[in-house]
């Protein structure tokens, strides 16, 4: 636990891939997982006397992202150099924007504990993604694929307003969400489309000053980006609570063994010498092109989370968390169409779905089945056809394969016994073989109603109508 | 134009360029002479002038989001003193 003296300070620099079906300066693929280097070109793989030409798209998707992140788009912009050495960089240097990126000063709304925060965007500008090394385990070298080199990225820098752990995972999960819902990115973390440098500092509360700040780079786990924050504030009160002071560097986080590392980086490593791009032109952007832009923005999360309270009945909470993922919610919409249930498909979703994914270590955007299946079995629930028990036995098995959930059913032998005989059946041999229940009900407990009715269920395996059974007992018990 | 020895060996380092002894004295003349060059821009009066973003006044040149397939890869890797399984194979870099 963080010392309550101490307050942490965190800024995020997160970085999109752009879901463009070309890279952002040459007509190569963007395709993920193609052989090394067949998405490449003299462009992207940096041959002497080639010129770079910017993607239409790159343009339009970094304002999409702007506008909606509420940022001003900066009607004139420009791409400048920014230079390194390293090998992954064909170059030598990366196109990116310096001091007129392409969006400023927005700001997105994240849920915590206290209510409503407002955490603010610095910056949103375009640049390219570098290629990829390979380190051969026989030490024979590093073997470098130029694949995603040119990709384009946007980088979306925040203001240092976060103030715990929890409130950063709450932040890029909103990035992440609203980026879907635009349709500029599939923000696939475990691909790297959604990756984050995580900057953190601490001060002593009530102090104005900032600390001195680290920096982990290239973070892409909500949960390795949630435990590298937690360790590298209790380690830098640590070391202030000792006397000792911040050094402001780069470090590596290590998810094996829960810890940052120095990098060592060399002093000068931070200065890109920045300069204008030569080879680019200016871009210069019209009320017009900007405004028609903002027409094709879908409805965003808040707005959804809005019409789900107001229209369907949902809580706070289940509204928060359907629109949380553009997944989620698409689902929801989806099924809600088939089966008009929004009450049912939302607490489906938040706590089975959700359940189920977590257990399988996987993401919303992992789902396989859509609305339809899941539509088909909220309205088998609701014709009586399927106990919710059984519900939650069949989404299990659409994880497993995607059927029509009356498929499932009928395959599994899971469809309800709604037979007035055959349940009774069921009951007047339950209560033969409790006569002590029976007696327990008598004398007023309550609680024996419940023993008997699920004795019945474990009896049909599930299939007994829960309602049915409860009449029939309380009837049988009553006489 | 004063530039210091220190610098144009940290410029050196960054362009990671080892120089000699003889070669930082000469290159911080050179240096300094571009500079004086260089300064001249500095003295123009660019008062009322808008700002110049790019070297032409051309702007918004733009390409459409569509894929072309660069055929001849081989040609591109040949040019790498080692290529191995399609790739560029380099010197092993430390990656920590």
């Amino acid at each position: 636990m963080i010392r309550d003296d101490y307050e942490v300070v965190i800024g995020l620099e997160v970085h999109c891939e752009l879901s463009t079906k070309t890279k952002i300066f040459c007509s190569c693929s963007t395709e993920f997982g193609g052989e090394p280097n067949t998405h490449c070109c003299p462009v992207c793989m940096a041959m002497p006397g080639t010129l770079p030409v910017l993607n239409e798209k790159v343009v339009e998707y970094a304002v999409k992202a702007g506008l909606a992140t509420n940022c001003t788009i900066e009607k004139n912009s420009k791409n400048d150099r920014k230079n390194y050495f390293y090998p992954d960089l064909p170059k030598a240097y990366q196109i990116s924007q310096y001091d007129k990126p392409l969006c400023r000063e927005g700001y997105v709304t994240i849920e915590t504990d206290e209510g409503e925060k407002q955490i603010r965007i610095e910056r949103i500008h375009i640049e390219e993604d570098a290629g990829k090394l390979n380190h051969d385990e026989y030490g024979r070298g590093t073997f470098v694929d130029l694949n995603r080199a040119g990709v384009p990225l946007i980088e979306v820098v925040s203001k240092p307003d976060l103030r715990s752990s929890k409130e950063a995972e709450a932040y890029l999960r909103k990035l992440k969400a609203i980026f879907e819902y635009i349709e500029i990115s599939d923000c696939k973390m475990e691909q790297g489309s959604l990756r984050a440098d995580v900057n953190v500092s601490v001060r002593k509360k009530g102090s104005k000053e900032l600390g001195t700040r680290t920096e982990m780079k290239n973070m892409n786990s909500f949960r390795n980006i949630v435990r590298a924050i937690d360790y590298e504030a209790e380690r830098q009160i640590e070391e202030i609570e000792n006397g000792n002071t911040i050094e402001q560097e780069s470090l590596r986080w290590d998810d094996i063994s829960g810890k940052t590392f120095s990098m060592r980086d060399k002093e000068d490593a931070q200065d890109y010498r920045y300069f204008p791009e030569p080879d680019l032109v200016a871009i210069n952007l019209t009320d017009e092109y900007i405004e028609n832009i903002r027409k094709t923005l879908p409805e965003l999360p808040e707005s959804r989370k809005k019409r789900y309270k107001e229209n369907y009945g949902l809580t706070e909470k289940a509204a928060n968390f359907v629109t949380a993922s553009k997944c989620y919610s698409d689902l929801f919409e989806e099924s809600i169409k088939i089966c008009n249930n929004p009450k049912t498909v939302g607490n489906l979703i938040m706590s089975d779905i959700a359940r189920i994914l977590n257990e399988r270590e996987e993401e919303p955007d992992e789902l396989k089945f859509t609305g339809k299946e899941l539509g088909e079995l909220v309205t088998l629930i609701d014709k009586g056809t399927i106990s919710s028990a059984i519900a939650k036995k069949v989404l299990e098995e659409l994880f497993n394969e995607v059927k029509m959930p009356s498929k499932i059913i009928e395959e599994k032998g899971w469809i309800q016994i709604s037979d007035e005989s055959a349940i009774k059946d069921v009951v007047m041999k339950v209560l033969e073989n409790n006569p002590q229940s029976i007696a327990d009900y008598k004398a007023g407990k309550d609680k024996a109603l419940g023993f008997l009715v699920g004795q019945a269920m474990k009896e049909t395996r599930g299939k007994a109508n829960p309602q049915m059974l409860n009449k029939m007992f309380l009837d049988e018990l009553n006489k | 134009m004063a530039i210091s020895k220190d610098e144009i060996i940290h410029i050196a380092n960054l362009a990671c360029l080892n120089l000699s002894e003889e070669e930082i004295e000469r290159y911080t003349l050179d240096m300094q002479e571009i500079l004086e060059f260089a300064n001249t821009i500095n003295n123009v009066n660019t008062e009322g002038m808008s700002e110049t973003i790019a070297a032409n006044n051309k702007s918004n040149v733009l390409r459409k989001d569509e894929v072309k397939t660069f055929e001849n890869i081989e040609m591109l890797l040949k040019n790498a003193p080692s290529q191995d399984e399609g790739m560029f194979r380099i010197p092993k870099v430390i990656n920590n």
